[in-house]
């Protein structure tokens, strides 16, 4: 089973997070560098994919003509996408407990992060065989 | 030694190509199985065979196949084997001044001892669905120690990246390794539940692999037909096993509604709906044999009940001729063996089907609190069903939609999604 599992921030975490002293941010990465270690020696990494900051993103709609209109993601506007993980795993259960571990990773001062993670199941091409 | 080396070879195109990789796919576990029990070393031996059947692809088509290509294979495998036991020994010996040699003799190559090769693929099976692995591993290592696909085909049949899948397939090959189990049969007081857990590897591997469409759109290694082959090839070895026979009978018997399952755009298309001269009379024919004998010889199993109740939808020539009494009594039966939730599910639709949709709808009612099913969008689709039976068809609606948002399948989401809008355009 597939999920995708996303890492979601809002102006404030942003913010927040830049602030963090260099020490605690290698921590963090330190972490994150030891779990998707982890992830891929067992094989249930697919892709682990970290996002450009959303400063840069771009809200992109198609004009009368077709032609792309491109707008800013502006600070109010809620939740951003920082990154995510496809994990190939056993069981929802065991999606969860990898969303857990991305979701507990160090802050300021070692502190537990707790941030939102969504998982998402993969829809997929193949039916239960009627049996 | 390294999975992720293994090139994309063996994607034979022509039709020599496909006869070669026929070829080298029937050998895989014969050479396998003498090298792993020559050496005792399974997870090293697989990658001395893959290295072997790799060579063999490269150098067959050029310089024509060998008068013994089992021969070959299992010599140039045996010498694959030998570099790494010499370079294993080499490498203890830089590590401690103890000398580990007499652990690592390499046995003559000489003096293979006959009929021994049942007994070696029947190993291989139990390797390969090791209790110690998850479901997912181990039917990918099955795939490939027994199946004799590349890493890349495994990878491409489950949609991951190569370097996933031999991940995973090392991985899996180091905790059987670990676990200690010596490459020879389970012991007799094992063997039944060892056998079970082969047994349920290949049922999984088979609807994983069971596709509504099949069509070009998804060049997905076929997945079921490779779980048919393994179980054939199983049964060859244990044809005295009543629930052998009886799965392999199941895969066939609903492996033969495959054309008839998905129309021109992959839609599903329900056992009632669908045109019953598609079904492959070969494998029914095949399917009611196999199951024939099975019961014949006592102690009926789940897979031999669920493949009689396979066998009697597939006999039925049109959707209102299904003896639904006796697939209701053979549910019966099946619960009383079985926990599987899906069992009851069924159940309750036999149930529908020969005492009326209102006692259908009185059994889902007391699955509600089961805790494998409370939630599964097979439940709310079941109910839709019967609620559209009894005529109420907004509450029918309602629960083909829940069941629609439930789902992780995009042709039953479809189907559902197509339901709901036919009861909704109807009333």
């Amino acid at each position: 089973m597939k999920y995708i599992l996303m890492m979601i921030s809002n102006q404030v975490g942003v913010d927040t997070y830049r602030a963090w002293s260099p020490s605690d941010v290698q921590t963090h990465f330190a972490y994150l560098k030891v779990l998707n270690r982890e992830l891929a020696e067992s094989g249930e990494l697919v892709q682990v994919q970290r996002l450009t900051p959303p400063e840069q993103a771009k809200v992109v709609r198609a004009g009368k003509d077709g032609e792309p209109v491109t707008d800013g993601i502006f600070p109010e506007s809620k939740e951003f996408l920082l990154g995510y993980w496809l994990v190939d795993v056993e069981s929802a259960g065991r999606a969860y407990e990898i969303a857990a571990r991305l979701s507990g990773g160090p802050g300021p001062g070692g502190t537990r992060l707790c941030m939102p993670i969504e998982v998402r199941q993969f829809m997929t091409e193949s039916a239960a065989a009627d049996l | 030694m390294d999975p992720q080396a293994a090139p994309a070879v063996m994607a034979g195109t022509t039709r020599r190509g496909a006869e070669l990789h026929d070829l080298l796919r029937e050998l895989a576990p014969l050479v396998l199985g003498v090298v792993a029990r020559r050496f005792g070393d399974f997870a090293t031996a697989e990658d001395a065979v893959q290295e072997a059947l790799i060579a063999a692809d490269a150098q067959w088509p050029q310089q024509g196949i060998p008068r013994d290509p089992r021969a070959w294979l299992t010599q140039v495998a045996l010498r694959r084997m030998t570099d790494y036991v010499r370079s294993e020994i080499a490498r203890r010996r830089r590590e401690s001044e103890t000398a580990l040699e007499a652990e690592w003799t390499v046995p003559a190559a000489d003096a293979e001892p006959v009929g021994e090769e049942e007994n070696e693929t029947l190993t291989l099976f139990f390797m390969c669905c090791h209790p110690s692995l998850t479901t997912s591993s181990a039917i990918a290592l099955a795939l490939r120690a027994l199946g004799g696909l590349t890493t890349t085909e495994i990878a491409r049949a489950f949609l991951v990246p190569e370097a996933t899948m031999a991940q995973r397939i090392s991985r899996a090959k180091a905790s059987i390794k670990s676990s200690g189990v010596p490459f020879r049969l389970p012991s007799n007081e094992d063997h039944a539940q060892r056998l079970r857990t082969v047994l349920h590897v290949l049922y999984l591997m088979f609807s994983e692999g069971y596709a509504s469409g099949g069509g070009p759109r998804f060049q997905r290694p076929e997945l079921s037909g490779e779980a048919i082959r393994l179980t054939r090839s199983l049964y060859a070895l244990l044809p005295d096993y009543g629930e052998v026979a009886g799965l392999l009978a199941l895969m066939l018997l609903t492996d033969a509604r495959r054309a008839a399952r998905s129309g021109p755009d992959d839609e599903l298309i329900p056992l009632d709906k669908q045109d019953r001269s598609l079904w492959d009379r070969a494998e029914i024919a095949e399917g009611t044999t196999l199951l024939d004998r099975a019961l014949s010889k006592g102690a009926v199993g789940p897979y031999q009940m669920q493949a009689a109740i396979a066998a009697l939808h597939d006999t039925a020539a049109r959707a209102e001729e299904t003896d639904w009494a006796q697939i209701l009594a053979l549910y019966e039966l099946l619960k009383r063996i079985s926990d599987n939730p899906m069992v009851k599910l069924n159940h309750a639709i036999a149930a529908a089907m020969v005492l009326g949709p209102s006692k259908g709808l009185a059994l889902l009612a007391a699955l509600d609190e089961d805790p494998h099913l409370a939630g599964h969008y097979r439940l709310d689709a079941v109910r839709a069903h019967l609620l559209e039976m009894v005529g109420d068809c907004s509450a029918a609606i309602t629960h083909f939609r829940a069941a629609a948002g439930k789902t992780a399948s995009v042709p039953e989401r479809d189907y559902l999604i197509a339901q709901a809008a036919r009861l909704s355009a109807a009333t």
